[in-house]
């Protein structure tokens, strides 16, 4: 059982806190969806789960350890974070990319184990990128990159995955499909897996809990049947979408008023 | 199996260039006669030309070479930036100027040159690292504006020294000479200090490979990667600036190997360090020394400057790179 878990972090950038008296508690098993307004604090709380954002007061801890007390390599082989930037001016290989999971497992002289190969096959075939393996990542689409980069963090072999905006390059197909491994890794591997998410609908049907953070602040917390909501969508996102209730609740625009 | 074959086709072209560059001089010896001596044999008169006087002097262009390759390799890999290198980002001309620097303060101890230079390196390598994370990320722009405005300055320090100091005066000759990039003849005691300091870089750069392949996507993915970013950018600016200071103190300023040759390589070996490095490390010497040989010849018996030669080669080479990465880019 993993737990990953922040106590009234509070934390930001310069003279600007982003995240305020956050407390959450993220488990083994869970799809977390995380979801909010542009500018909501969403990248910042995935910045503190990953230990890269210090807290400025409170603190993130894993399993009781305060992640302060952890080196980037410790970090590394418990927490894999899916990044947004994905442009290199250097042409890796897809193989290559996905092999760049492996850092913090590699031996003092850097080489890769039978366990680090197979730990690389298994991301590869999970986000069906073998036929693209050898493939320079700046010859991919936008959507093959991102799940070259998912399959890179997927090679940590982590408890926990964090991802900022997953499916943003991704086609419908690949949208659900992502989200749907994403689900299975959490049921089936017992993963802690928090994603933000833009698509309250996807949000809803495939995530075992929803956090919705607006103003910097955790405002609700819990399963999508209970959270998503027309008071919900018209209080934080300002918008005036129609919710019908249901497990899971499906979010659709109003157009001309109606 | 690719690898493979680029790295004997390296080090056929390390051992081509070795045997040219021993070739190339006033008295013209045939390839039997060089070999030989190479191996020990043949008259006192080509042993002593061919052990003494050219291959030291083939040998230092080799280490000059490789070291600004290897350098630049690194410079690219911490910085993201296929256009940096120890020229353009400042690197070399801080080194110079804290060469000459030593020269003008009078200070004649043996080494105290080198570490002129890599005081003068680490303070270049320090101010770009320190531009490159303006702004919360390594950007292109900011790594070359940097570089220009750090090689301006530094060139300014350094006109003002030779200029003003009574010490560099009357060693003006020899200190342009140098500044522009010549490799001169080296006695084997400097040559065995270079090859190890150098040596020593190269190897640490080998160890450095599998956390630079993690900067691919920049310093906070390589900290998600479990890569300590401080530290490792600390390792990096260091090997580089001591890999900058050893080929300054035996080349002077050298434009071009450390940009182009990492780049060139990377269609052939991939972008992985742990092929990078030592692809750089013998390409570069290879390079070098062809080009030494080079400046050697072409105004024979008088000599150019070899900064000469990889500028005039190594400029529209890296043109060309340049136009053919454009058309790779709008494909």
């Amino acid at each position: 059982m993993t737990s990953l878990a922040t106590r009234s972090v509070t934390a930001g950038y310069g003279d600007r806190v982003a995240l305020r008296d956050a407390d959450l508690e993220l488990r083994s098993g869970e799809l977390v969806a995380v979801v909010g307004p542009n500018g909501a604090g969403k990248s910042t709380l995935i910045r503190v789960l990953a230990g890269l954002l210090r807290p400025r007061s409170g603190a993130v801890s894993l399993d009781g350890i305060d992640l302060r007390g952890l080196d980037r390599g410790q970090i590394a082989r418990r927490i894999a974070v899916v990044p947004q930037v994905f442009d290199t001016l250097f042409p890796f290989s897809v193989r290559e990319v996905v092999g760049l999971g492996r850092t913090a497992r590699l031996g003092i002289l850097g080489r890769a184990s039978a366990a680090d190969r197979a730990a690389v096959a298994r991301a590869m075939r999970e986000l069906d990128l073998d036929s693209l393996g050898t493939r320079p990542i700046d010859a991919l689409s936008g959507g093959e990159r991102q799940r070259a980069l998912l399959a890179m963090a997927l090679a940590q072999e982590s408890d926990v995955l964090l991802l900022d905006e997953p499916t943003a390059h991704l086609d419908p197909a690949h949208q659900l499909a992502t989200l749907d491994l994403l689900r299975r890794l959490a049921a089936e591997r017992g993963l802690v897996v928090v994603a933000v998410l833009h698509d309250l609908n996807l949000a809803s049907a495939l995530a075992s809990r929803v956090v919705v953070v607006a103003g910097g602040r955790v405002v609700s917390d819990g399963p999508p049947a209970r959270i998503v909501n027309e008071e919900l969508v018209r209080s934080v996102f300002g918008a005036r979408l129609a919710v019908l209730p249901g497990d899971p609740p499906f979010v659709l625009p109003r157009v001309g008023g109606r | 199996m690719r690898t493979a074959v680029v790295f004997g086709v390296l080090l056929c072209c390390v051992a081509v260039s070795v045997i040219v560059g021993a070739l190339v001089g006033a008295v013209p010896l045939g390839p039997g006669e060089v070999l030989g001596a190479i191996g020990g044999h043949g008259d006192p008169g080509t042993l002593a030309i061919v052990r003494d006087l050219r291959l030291p002097r083939v040998v230092g262009a080799a280490l000059i070479g490789g070291a600004l390759a290897v350098a630049g390799t690194l410079l690219q890999g911490l910085l993201r930036n296929p256009l940096a290198d120890p020229y353009v980002t400042g690197t070399s001309a801080g080194a110079s100027l804290g060469a000459v620097a030593t020269i003008a303060i009078g200070a004649t101890a043996p080494f105290v040159l080198p570490f002129g230079a890599f005081a003068g390196a680490i303070l270049a390598v320090a101010v770009t690292w320190r531009l490159a994370a303006l702004g919360g990320r390594t950007t292109v722009l900011t790594v070359l504006l940097g570089g220009v405005v750090l090689s301006s300055f530094a060139g300014a320090l350094l006109t003002f020294l030779i200029v003003a100091s009574d010490r560099v005066v009357p060693r003006l000759r020899a200190v342009i000479g140098w500044l522009l990039g010549g490799v001169s003849v080296l006695d084997s005691s400097e040559l065995l200090v270079a090859g190890l300091v150098i040596g020593a870089g190269a190897v640490v750069a080998i160890a450095l490979a599998p956390r630079l392949d993690a900067f691919a996507f920049g310093e906070e993915t390589a900290a998600t990667l479990g890569v300590d970013v401080d530290r490792t950018a600390t390792v990096v600016l260091v090997t580089t600036a001591v890999l900058t200071a050893a080929a300054v103190a035996l080349g002077g300023v050298i434009g071009f190997v450390g940009l182009v040759v990492p780049h060139a390589l990377r269609p052939l070996v991939g972008a992985l360090h742990r092929r990078l490095v030592p692809a750089a490390f013998l390409a570069g010497a290879a390079t070098l020394v062809l080009a030494d040989a080079g400046a050697r010849s072409v105004l024979a018996p008088s000599e150019l400057p070899v900064g000469v030669i990889t500028g005039a080669v190594g400029g529209p080479f890296f043109l060309a790179l340049l136009l053919r990465e454009q058309r790779r880019m709008r494909v």
